[in-house]
């Protein structure tokens, strides 16, 4: 029985689809909570070439609904580990890793490269560079986004359709709006949002169906409701990034997901002696640190608090679990000061460390 | 003028409601963006686009009811 038989047997595909299917190359940004079903379901149907592109490793929060993952894949690369698992599904179809960020140094070329671009990623500063990439290589978007219980999910870019940006022109105000790693997401919502994504995929190399090109599809699980949104192209603003084509590679980056905030354990930086501790906690939150000095300047006053951060010395940021502390990173960062670490730690973790040394 | 109006991720948690309906005296999006800003004060420093029977529109659209949806921009992935 031939693998693809289900596909095959479909007069609206047949072998003539799969065989499409099997010359198609599409590339996965992201493999995370959305990446993973998109990349499953496309090995499966045997699309030819997968490119996946993913920086970050696999943390054990992440197996809550990143399906391609399990208990042996933490700390692997993601891009690596979800090749791992997709080579058992189906190895006669060609799976390119990049376990390296995405940036507009490597965007243009390595979306040439592909038929097909689709978003799977957890920031705005990606999700606008993935969008103007594939306006300036011409190349169609499936999108898709989350947000604890809601999702978002259309095709960009696509026979003369519109971008992202006609929707939403401008990236939010900083850290507006926080991302999966910070809130909470039902565990099945980017399954369906990302099968939906596939679904997008397989339909523009098959030729079936009408996409979500021009429309914006909103799903909400708790209420099962899907709500669709009417989107027209934008031509001055389809302009405006084919004018920035040249200037593309040079833009300077400036995520403000992980990318960038330098972590370091407790212990590595406790034996620096150069260096400035910062409780970024509110007044209230305990543990207190005792033994050892430290700099309190809540997060909600930092910005307004920036004298009391040591020019010369490095920066050594805690909070209580070490999520708040990478923001404060990202606003000394935003603020030109250097030398700044978010510490992997949370503050109860410290205390103890503390305590049992001395 | 009654406006059904409906929220989408972020802003419902301003709004503590997916859905309501809105009285509003006025005939553009501006007036009813008024009412809301009015009502929520936190929903000025939400980014959204607003849709009017399922089509995109700006502040000066003119209002002619039915259904308005707030939509922000979703991150996650």
């Amino acid at each position: 029985m031939n693998r693809y038989n289900r596909h095959t047997i479909l007069p609206e595909i047949g072998q003539e689809g799969q065989d499409k299917l099997s010359k198609a190359k599409v590339l996965v940004i992201g493999a995370g909570g959305l990446g993973c079903p998109i990349l499953q379901y496309l090995a499966a149907a045997g699309v030819g070439t997968i490119g996946i592109i993913d920086f970050d490793k696999v943390e054990l929060s992440n197996l809550q609904r990143q399906v391609l993952f399990g208990t042996s894949s933490l700390g692997k690369n993601k891009a690596i580990a979800a090749k791992n698992r997709l080579e058992d599904l189906n190895s006669d179809i060609e799976i390119k890793v990049y376990p390296e960020a995405l940036t507009y140094q490597n965007a243009l070329e390595l979306f040439s490269q592909y038929d097909i671009i689709v978003d799977g990623s957890d920031n705005f500063e990606t999700r606008y560079l993935v969008n103007d990439a594939c306006v300036i290589t011409n190349k169609p978007l499936v999108f898709g986004a989350i947000y604890k219980f809601e999702g978002q999910v259309s095709v960009f870019n696509y026979k003369n359709g519109p971008s992202y940006r006609c929707l939403f022109p401008h990236p939010p105000k900083k850290d507006a709006i926080p991302n999966c790693s910070e809130i909470g997401v039902l565990g099945v919502l980017p399954g369906i949002i990302g099968s939906m994504q596939a679904n997008e995929i397989l339909k523009i190399i098959l030729g079936i169906g009408t996409t979500l090109s021009g429309k914006l599809l909103c799903y909400n699980a708790l209420t099962s409701q899907t709500s669709i949104i009417n989107v027209k192209k934008n031509e001055a603003i389809f302009k405006s990034i084919l004018k920035n084509k040249e200037g593309f590679h040079k833009t300077k980056v400036d995520f403000h997901c992980e990318v960038e905030v330098t972590m370091a354990s407790f212990e590595d930086l406790l034996s620096n002696n150069n260096i400035q501790f910062i409780d970024i906690r509110e007044a209230d939150e305990q543990p207190k640190i005792e033994g050892l000095e430290v700099t309190r300047i809540p997060l909600s006053q930092l910005e307004n608090r920036i004298n009391e951060i040591d020019a010369i010395k490095k920066k050594a940021i805690f909070c209580q679990s070490g999520i708040r502390s990478k923001h404060a990173v990202k606003i000394l960062q935003e603020q030109k000061i250097k030398n700044c670490f978010s510490i992997i730690e949370g503050a109860l973790e410290i205390k103890n460390y503390l305590k049992e040394q001395y | 003028m009654h406006i059904t109006v409906k929220y989408f991720g972020q802003i419902v948690e301003v709004t503590n409601t997916q859905e309501e309906t809105i009285e509003v005296v006025g005939s553009h999006i501006s007036d009813l963006v008024g009412v809301l800003n009015s009502k929520y004060d936190q929903l000025e420093k939400k980014d959204f686009q607003i849709a009017q029977n399922q089509e995109l529109v700006s502040l000066e659209t003119e209002l002619i009811g039915l259904e308005i949806a707030l939509l922000p921009p979703f991150a996650g992935g």
